[in-house]
């Protein structure tokens, strides 16, 4: 099998143009930063002098926190979301499938949870791209390991953790999602429930059509960033408004350590309790990640919130119902209780460790 | 002239289907657009991702719902 090239192809953008670009770039860079920088302040004027409430009162504090939060989370997802959008240009489905599809288990599974976050992913896609790695001869536990990643490891969720909770908890997520996709896969591959996949996926002779590939200039990949930009943070805002709403408003009101009662390190039933709680909840990233703030701030414990946020937005009811139509029940079963014990463990040990 | 939207019907594969619509009123021209929401017969049209647009066989774009140019590009 030849080598594919996952990399961009020979470019095509003039120089003077692409020129352009990078000065557009750092200077859009720059702006951001200036406002970025501002942002803290300006929360604490507009909350104590503008409206001239009281410091350490409730609606004082509610109202700084989501006056400095909003246009903060705002700023970090139009930046990342842009530069996702453009790096999702170098990666499509094809080269992902073609990719894996000459890798064995193991380093198979590390391949398909690292290319499950760059490859662009939505998870009514999920059935077409499940059919075209098995037709494509992509061991089943490395494409559980993709379909485990890509939404797990949430780029929306990665910049909201580190803008709101810094970079190690950024930085842990990352890292035990990753974890969490490439065992989960490997040990459903070792499982061998090939002959739980609905039989009509094996039997079909599918089609290979000839996808022209695209010559991509970086004005078009800009181009791509910016209609992400314009997709992704035009449908998520309200999300992250509502759910910086909630989380300010348990910042002013609910008093400190309240959560750690219930979601605190010595409830021990707490953590299968946040993953079973967060199956059927289905939750964008967005929306989900502000009240983690709130419920950390306010004594939950680290573990058990992530694994309530991964079980929202990992385990979800709507995409089985779709993987429902390539996978008999047993093997979805199968899915859910293999990550949910991933993520379990996950809980666990952070619970343990800080 | 062909047309056919394939996507299971999620919001980026309405608003590839209003595109291609949008494209063929822009540029006035009359073709039949049908919609592709069987995951076999999609599969069987060779395309793994979705949204994918296909113009007389010809599969233009998949895995994202294009711009509005791009489609009245390949319309010719």
């Amino acid at each position: 099998m030849e080598p594919i090239n996952l990399s961009t192809k020979a470019d095509a953008t003039p120089n003077a143009q692409r020129g352009k670009l990078l000065v557009a770039g750092a200077l859009g860079l720059a702006f951001w930063y200036l406002i970025y920088i501002q942002l803290e302040p300006f929360s604490f004027f507009f909350a104590y002098s503008l409206l001239g409430l009281e410091k350490g009162s409730h609606l004082g504090e509610a109202i700084q926190f989501f006056v400095y939060d909003t246009p903060k989370v705002m700023l970090l997802l139009t930046l990342i979301v842009f530069v996702i959008g453009m790096v999702r240009s170098f990666f499509t489905q094809e080269r992902t499938r073609k990719y894996l599809a000459g890798k064995r288990e193991t380093s198979g599974n590390v391949m398909a949870a690292l290319l499950g976050i760059v490859t662009p992913f939505c998870s009514c896609s999920a059935v077409p791209l499940f059919i075209g790695f098995v037709q494509a001869g992509v061991p089943l536990g490395v494409t559980f390991s993709f379909l485990v990643a890509a939404p797990m490891v949430n780029e929306i969720a990665l910049v909201l953790l580190y803008g709101l909770l810094g970079w190690k908890v950024a930085a842990l997520y990352l890292g035990t999602g990753l974890l969490i996709a490439m065992v989960s896969g490997w040990v459903i591959g070792r499982l061998k429930l090939e002959h739980w996949i609905e039989d009509w996926v094996q039997e079909l002779r599918a089609g290979e059509a000839i996808v022209m590939e695209e010559k991509l200039t970086w004005t078009d990949r800009v181009t791509r960033g910016r209609e992400a930009v314009r997709d992704i943070v035009g449908k998520v805002w309200i999300y992250v408004v509502a759910g910086i709403g909630v989380g300010a408003a348990i910042h002013g009101y609910v008093p400190e350590e309240f959560m750690a009662t219930i979601m605190g390190k010595d409830a021990w039933w707490s953590v299968p309790a946040a993953v079973i709680v967060g199956i059927p909840m289905y939750s964008n990233a967005a929306g989900i990640v502000p009240v983690v703030e709130a419920l950390l701030g306010k004594g939950a414990a680290l573990g058990t919130v992530l694994a309530f946020m991964m079980s929202v937005i990992a385990l979800s009811l709507p995409e089985m119902v779709i993987l429902r139509k390539v996978l008999k029940p047993k093997l979805i079963a199968v899915f859910i209780a293999v990550v949910g014990m991933g993520i379990l463990f996950t809980g666990y040990l952070f619970n343990l460790v800080i | 002239m062909e047309i056919k939207v394939c996507g299971p019907g999620c919001a980026s594969c309405e608003q590839a289907q209003k595109t291609v619509e949008a494209a063929l009123v822009a540029k006035g021209i009359e073709a039949t657009v049908t919609k592709v929401t069987d995951f076999q017969e999609i599969a069987q049209l060779g395309i793994f991702s979705t949204p994918a647009v296909v113009i007389d066989g010809e599969v233009k774009c998949v895995g994202r719902a294009p711009q509005q140019k791009e489609v009245e590009a390949w319309l010719g």
